[in-house]
């Protein structure tokens, strides 16, 4: 509606620049390389172009500058020219400079804070659009003096109708953490509610802003847990990361370990296994058994989000399967895994990265299970089995890949390495060794190693394998392989003096200094076996001759010898040794010089230092222990998968330690969402509200049909479903009002959960600070007063109505919150179904941001309905008449209420009568009465529609159809129904008047003089014509009225004088309400 | 979550820079140049420029896409999928909207672009990344819409929320409108294979996915059905497919977005048999590392094996040559041969096979003077296509429509492609 006001009066005015600045763009976009350079005319040019008055040319202007900004360069000194057009009515002018804006305001404060009421007007604009950037401008914009501004607007926001400002309002809260810690207290109690929001659109960045606030309130879940659970499929994929990884940690807090029964049977009961098979079955029994229902729930339902498209969902789904699921269960994650490695390349590293940590722990399990229970349990064997090895040719490398990629795929190979699949993982390996990539040549003969070390079978075979390499053309190749054949034989127990002999031949030929370093330390270490001894002196000999251009590893490592030998073998070698010890004690390097020091004091000590020197042949010629050869994933395990402190290893800021499993697990009853309490302690009806989904909210997901009910349910949910697609156009509160409709709809027995869920809403949405009880109080004050106007005609259908409320089960009224449904449901029977489930929670949200200005309910109500169609035009002999009810609405506060009266004046009996083909102009929207399934002759039935009319005077055009036969009506709306009475104090009433200046005030001077004594004559007639309601006045001359539009809730004000100059003036900020009203006053005042 | 995105295009400028928290200064991106030339200079390829790196304050994560660097800068933990699968998100989306993300379609509409990228993260945090809600509030650019635009000063940025956004169906534009109500279905499949030396096949699988274009009025309620749907080993879905209805009844079930999309992916595993419809014969040798010779020979014949009755199209074979390879000259009886110097590659593009005349390569390898010979293999790297079928054997039993009163016009097309198929030599 509001783009269309714009387009009314700005459309003409845009017309000429557009054309004229044409040019000018043509010449700009065929060098955009040379649009932008610092230079200070340019900036000037810019200015002028931001300060006229045509629209194009601003356009024009902001585009520049906010290329300027995407390129890095410093558009700042435009910050005055900029704001200025904070106002602007184009709405891309309008964009562009909020992206400015939050660019550079937190420079600029003390000029950033000219745009601030700018912002907080756009809050209360009727386009939830307009609204919602409003609040993510005004949030983004990190200036400190603003944060009461902040608050409060985060505050009005988060009840507000359109569940897209409330999500943006989610948005806004970490923003205001940052800015300001100190609200915390405050932020939280907003997370809470926003927590409990109904519908998906909010519900995933509620958890965001959790997460970000307070991600140690986790008594704030207990009531959403399964909310959460319940509607996770149904959250966009952003927010299912986000909530997965909140419930992980959860889960982790609230839950027992689900494997520590598995492990404590494998580790204690050992001897029992081995007896029999059974013990295992029932082991796995109780394993299953201890699992919380919720527990399970959570894991079953984030199941399906495997099948999601968006890998860091999967991603998200399988770590929060690998810290909490049944070791069984896990297993089901790696084939979505395995589906991740076909993606992008950063894709694949990232999941490689997490499988290659999960690989090496599953294995470690199997290590411990072959352990503890040998013999037996194949069906341990089957569970623990490592769940990647089925996939093992997945990860076989390609030539394509990235090098990272191929490192990782063979860190996972090797990982997966057992007695069976060794020999096959072996020849894959050997392809990779005439691999042009030389990274993963060497990593492969690193990987061989590790498969040799690890498995006892095959240390052999890969041993010679491993000899064999020693003599490829490739030197990287010979080099590695030393180096890795040199770890071996430390852990491989038996002489190898042959092997060490043939390496030590290799010292002449290889110059990569770490497979020098490892010969010469082999040698050393073998110097006392039969072949080495003859060799060694020799080696020794050769390597003390280059000794001076060795890298310093060899150095060390040709020190060690030197010692060894002089130590084994003093006759051959102790000059040598002595040679090389002098050559060394003159080296650059501190480290070897350092080590010669100690060395010679050892080998050749004087003598009064005898006494180590005694042992130094035990010290360098014991055994050493060998080292363990293992995964670098190993130790990765402290952080949790898939987050960026486990990709690098390292604690990165922010990260949060997943809790290990309580060993008793906390109550699980505070999940529990109880039955509706007559009290209204806030925190449990909160409570209630998230109750809603175990029934409502089940049937409000997409997926509804799908979920698993019974077969009838599932049809007819499938029904509205389709219902609600369509009218979801319509409605401006569509997705969460709808599908509330519906549910209630489908089982009435639910709709009075729902209503008391719709009351919750409403204690919150006024500012946390007045008890719920006071606004219901209100509210019950209000109704009934509405009830007295329209009670005339209704008095009957309220007794019908209590009888319904009674059969759908309510208990009997404790409070003031039951009596208030009582009388709701007292407008009028056949809404009963939409009366109990949505207008509550809907009138709750009224924004009430000035409290002076509250509402009421309406002075005049006409009790006599006008025609609308006639009994014979409708050519049915069914009568419709309408009337105004002045009450608002209960399905949307934005709309008017027209009652209708249907009568049927023909002779046959009408079915299925209800309003269909609503064809709605854009921004406004209806809500038709449930369909009566029939009307006897003779009988009158009243029924409510309301209609949002987005404060326009459009006609509205519906078929009403019965038995079949479409009758068309038309709602033409009178301007004066558009409005809501209101109240305030006069001096309020001045105040805002005086705010209403100019274009948004209409003024007549009235011809025909009044007289004082008609005063009453004139409010009545006043009140007639419009739905206002009167501020006493302190000036017996004045009357003064005062409503407010209903969808935009803008004030409109009218002021009669009475007296000398009778004159009349309507106050309106919408211009053509306010002329339109004034028109149709004059009009009412003449008669 | 995400604090900045800077884009980086080939020479290393960054061209494009976005914050959505504090700004923080183009220097962090110096440790990514660092990396960068750390990558050249070990010679390998763009692609192992780690895509995650730590400097003392920031955490830069990047992608590769289309000879561009999306480097988004983080400041605290966030998972890194996280980040990279939201950044392929939004080339996905400036590919929707320019057709191809390049620098110059970037430099082009910077505007649009900036817009877009307000829209979709909000302090760091995905807002809306659905194209059909996107496309709404900001109209994609072509020609006649910004002659309209021009003409009559309406503006490319809508004024009211996509209706779509609040909808139960997200995903899916409202007021949806077409003359011709027409729903497209292509199943590609793609082999994944490696073959080795002597032929046998170490590893095949098949990797399928549904693309569509939808254009149906109103909002239709579509039905897939398949007549062997027990192929599919692993399924992901389009958020719109109801998840409950594939798992019970094997049926895809959706309300389909606007436009074109891509409805699901599906494996079908080693389990299965996978037909392999090309072999490989090939002969090739470098000379001895001692030997004067300075040539090696190369020889390779393809032929058909199981192709179902198709013909094999578009049949294109890559071999990276060892970096020591000056050249290579090769005679072939059908097709075109090129050898890249740089980066080593020889290409030959077969085309059709024929199997009454099987195409045939040799020709001699030349080796760079004085340069060491080492014994690697290269392995080949396999193209091809067949057309109006799916090498799985899938097949689409039939499609429903409920929800609207018009007849669509439906279409299936199949077709069956080499994904990462390899032949080591």
């Amino acid at each position: 509606m509001a783009s269309g006001n714009l387009g009314l009066t700005y459309g003409g005015q845009e017309k000429t620049p557009s054309l004229s600045g044409e040019t000018e763009f043509a010449a700009e976009a065929g060098a955009p390389g040379g649009l932008f350079h610092a230079d200070y005319k340019r900036h000037d040019d810019l200015k002028q172009m931001l300060d006229s008055s045509k629209d194009s040319l601003k356009l024009e202007a902001m585009k520049r500058i906010i290329g300027m900004i995407a390129k890095g360069r410093d558009a700042s000194d435009l910050f005055p020219a900029v704001v200025k057009n904070v106002v602007s009515k184009n709405i891309e002018v309008k964009k562009l400079v909020y992206v400015y804006l939050v660019r550079y305001a937190e420079e600029q404060q003390d000029l950033a804070l000219l745009s601030i009421s700018t912002f907080q007007r756009a809050l209360k604009d009727p386009n939830q659009l307009i609204r919602a950037s409003a609040l993510r401008v005004l949030s983004s914009i990190r200036v400190p003096v603003i944060v009461p501004i902040m608050m409060l607007a985060i505050r009005d926001s988060v009840s507000d109708m359109s569940p897209y400002v409330r999500k943006t309002a989610a948005h806004a809260i970490p923003k205001l953490y940052d800015l300001d810690p100190e609200q915390k207290d405050e932020l939280v109690m907003v997370i809470e509610r926003l927590l409990s929001d109904q519908t998906t659109l909010v519900v995933g960045s509620a958890v965001m802003a959790f997460e970000q606030v307070c991600p140690e309130r986790t008594d704030l879940i207990h009531k959403n847990f399964r909310k959460l659970c319940a509607v996770l499929v149904d959250i966009e994929e952003w927010g299912q990361v986000i909530i997965i990884g909140m419930l992980t940690r959860y889960a982790r807090t609230q839950f027992t370990d689900p494997n520590i029964n598995g492990t404590n049977h494998s580790e204690k009961d050992k001897p029992f296994y081995e007896e029999s098979e059974e013990d295992d079955e029932k082991g796995k029994q109780t394993e299953s058994l201890v699992l919380d229902p919720d527990h399970r729930l959570l894991l079953r339902n984030t199941k399906p989000l495997l099948q999601s498209r968006n890998s860091s969902v999967v991603m998200g789904v399988a770590q929060l399967y690998h810290h909490l699921a049944p070791r069984e269960d896990v297993a089901i994650v790696t084939r979505a895994l395995i589906r991740l490695l076909r993606s992008h390349r950063e894709v694949q590293t990232v999941v490689l990265n997490s499988i290659a940590s999960m690989s090496v722990n599953r294995k470690v399990q199997v290590n411990v299970a072959k352990k503890f229970i040998l013999c037996v349990l194949t069906y341990f064997f089957v569970v623990l089995k490592d769940m990647f090895e089925p996939f093992l040719k997945n990860f076989f490398v390609r030539s394509t890949d990235a090098t990272q990629i191929k490192l990782l795929k063979l860190e996972i190979l090797t990982n997966l390495a057992n007695e069976s699949n060794i020999t096959f993982i072996l020849r894959e390996f050997q392809t990779y060794i005439s691999s042009q990539d030389r990274d993963l040549v060497a990593a492969t003969i690193q990987a061989i190693g590790r498969c040799a070390a690890g498995i006892k079978e095959v240390t052999d075979t890969c041993l010679s394998g491993l000899i064999a390499l020693l003599s490829n053309s490739d030197e990287l190749v010979v080099a590695e392989s030393v180096v890795v054949i040199k770890k071996l034989l430390q852990t491989h127990q038996g002489s190898h003096g042959d092997i060490v002999g043939q390496m030590a031949r290799l010292v002449n030929r290889i110059t990569v200094p770490q497979a020098r370093a490892a010969i010469l330390w082999l040698v050393g270490e073998h110097c006392e076996k039969k072949r080495v001894s003859k060799m060694a002196p020799d080696v020794l000999r050769f390597m003390a001759r280059t000794f001076a251009n060795e890298q310093d590893v060899v150095k060390l490592q040709i020190l060690n010898l030197a010692a060894k030998l002089c130590l084994s073998n003093p006759k051959q070698t102790k000059v040598l040794c002595q040679y090389v010890f002098s050559l060394a004690k003159y080296d650059q390097n501190y480290d070897i010089r350092d080590r010669t020091r100690f060395l010679r004091h050892l080998v050749f000590p004087s003598t009064e230092q005898a006494l180590l020197a005694k042992y130094a042949k035990k010290i360098f010629l014991a055994s050493k222990p060998a080292p363990v050869i293992e995964s670098v994933f190993k130790d990765r395990d402290e952080f949790q998968l898939g987050s960026l402190s486990h990709y690098l290893n390292s604690r990165v800021v922010g990260y949060m330690d997943l809790p290990n499993f309580p060993a008793v697990a906390p109550d699980s009853n505070v999940r529990n969402v109880e039955s509706p309490r007559p009290v209204i302690p806030v925190t449990s009806l909160r409570g209630n509200s998230a109750s809603a989904p175990s029934k409502g909210k089940k049937k409000e997901t997409f997926y509804s049909e799908s979920s698993s009910e019974d077969d009838d349910v599932k049809d007819e949910s499938g029904s509205s479903d389709s219902k609600s697609d369509s009218s979801s156009e319509m409605d401006s509160d569509s997705a969460e009002s709808d599908s509330d409709e519906s549910s209630s709809e489908e089982d009435p027995d639910d709709s009075v959960d729902i209503s008391q869920q719709n009351i919750v809403r409403l204690s919150p949405s006024l500012s946390p600070s007045p008890p719920a009880q006071r606004l219901s109080r209100t509210l019950v004050i209000e109704s009934s007063s509405e009830s007295e106007y329209s009670s005339n005609s209704s008095d009957s259908d309220s007794n019908d109505s209590d009888k319904v409320v009674k059969s759908s089960r309510m208990p009997p009224p404790k409070s003031n919150l039951d009596l208030l449904l009582d009388l709701d449901v007292s407008d009028s029977a056949p809404v009963m179904a939409s009366v109990s489930g949505i207008p509550l929670g809907t009138l709750a949200s009224t924004p009430i941001t000035d409290s002076s200005v509250q509402p009421v309910s309406a002075a005049y109500i006409s009790t006599r309905p006008t025609e609308l169609v006639s009994s014979i035009s409708s050519g049915c002999g069914l009568q419709i008449l309408y009337r105004y009810t002045r009450s608002i609405n209960l399905y949307s506060p934005s709309m008017v209420t027209i009652e209708l009266t249907l009568v049927n004046t023909g002779n046959e009996e009408l079915t299925e009568v209800k309003i269909t083909n609503k064809n709605m102009p854009v921004g406004i929207s209806m809500h038709e009465f449930t369909t009566l399934a029939s009307l006897p002759v003779g009988a009158t039935r009243l029924v409510t529609v309301g209609i949002d009319f987005g404060d326009s005077t459009q006609n509205v055009s519906c078929d009403l159809v019965a038995s079949g036969r479409p009758i068309k009506i038309n709602f033409r709306p009178s301007v004066g129904e558009l409005i809501r009475p209101v109240t305030c104090t006069e001096g309020v009433f001045i105040n805002e008047q005086g705010k209403l200046k100019g274009m948004n005030e209409h003024s007549f001077s009235i011809t025909n003089t009044l007289e004082l004594e008609d005063m009453k004559n004139i409010s009545t007639k006043i009140f007639r014509t419009t739905n206002m309601a009167s501020i006493n006045s302190s000036d017996p001359n004045t009357l003064r009225f005062a409503g407010q539009t209903l969808s935009s809730k803008s004030l409109v004000l009218v002021t009669i004088l009475v007296g000398v100059n009778p004159k009349l003036t309507v106050s309106c900020e919408k211009m053509i309400i306010g002329s339109m009203l004034l028109a149709e006053l004059k009009e009412a005042l003449k008669n | 979550m995400i604090h900045s995105l800077f884009v980086i295009n080939h020479s290393g400028d960054v061209f494009m820079e976005k914050h959505w928290r504090s700004i923080i200064p183009r220097t962090v991106m110096d440790y990514f140049f660092e990396a960068q030339r750390q990558v050249v200079k070990d010679n390998k390829g763009h692609e192992d420029v780690p895509c995650v790196i730590a400097t003392p304050h920031h955490y830069l994560i990047s992608i590769y896409r289309n000879g561009l660097y999306f480097v988004a800068v983080c400041m605290s933990e966030v998972p890194p999928l996280f980040v990279i699968e939201f950044l392929h998100t939004v080339v996905d989306i400036l590919e929707k909207y320019f057709t191809e993300c390049n620098e110059s379609n970037i430099k082009e509409h910077y505007v649009v672009v900036y817009e877009l990228l307000d829209e979709v993260l909000d302090n760091g945090y995905p807002l809306a990344t659905e194209p059909n809600i996107l496309q709404e509030l900001i109209k994609p650019p072509n020609i006649i819409g910004n002659l309209i635009n021009t003409v009559t000063g309406k503006s490319n940025v809508s004024s009211v929320l996509p209706s779509g956004q609040l909808s139960n169906v997200p995903w899916r534009r409202a007021d949806v409108k077409y003359t011709n109500n027409e729903a497209y279905f292509d199943i590609i499949e793609e082999v994944d294979a490696i073959i080795d030396k002597t032929g046998s096949t170490v590893f095949a699988e098949i990797a399928g996915k549904i693309e569509c274009c939808v254009r149906l009025s109103g909002t239709p309620d579509l039905t897939l059905s398949f007549i062997n749907p027990r192929l599919m080993d692993d399924v992901s879905f389009h958020p719109c497919v109801r998840l409950k209805r594939w798992e019970n009844e094997r049926i895809l079930s959706f309300v389909p977005p606007d436009g074109s999309f891509c409805l699901m992916t599906y494996h079908v595993g080693c389990q299965s048999a996978v037909a392999i419809p090309i072999y490989i014969r090939h002969n090739f040798f470098l000379p001895k590392e001692n030997s004067q010779s300075q040539t090696g020979k190369i020889e390779i014949t393809v032929g058909p094996r199981q192709t179902m009755g198709r013909v094999v199209e578009n049949l294109q074979l890559s071999i990276p040559m060892p970096k020591f390879i000056l050249n290579c000259t090769v005679t072939l009886n059908q097709g075109r041969a090129t050898f890249d110097p740089v980066t080593k590659i020889l290409l030959w593009e077969v085309g059709k096979i024929d199997p009454t005349k099987l195409p045939n390569m040799r020709g001699q390898i030349h080796i760079q003077s004085g340069a060491v010979i080492l014994q690697s293999t290269p392995s080949v790297n396999v193209q091809f296509t067949l057309t109006q079928i799916a090498i799985s054997g899938l097949k689409v039993h039939r499609l429903d429509m409920f929800g609207e009163n018009y007849k669509p016009f439906k279409g299936v097309k199949y077709l069956t492609k080499a994904g990462n198929f390899q032949i080591r030599m």
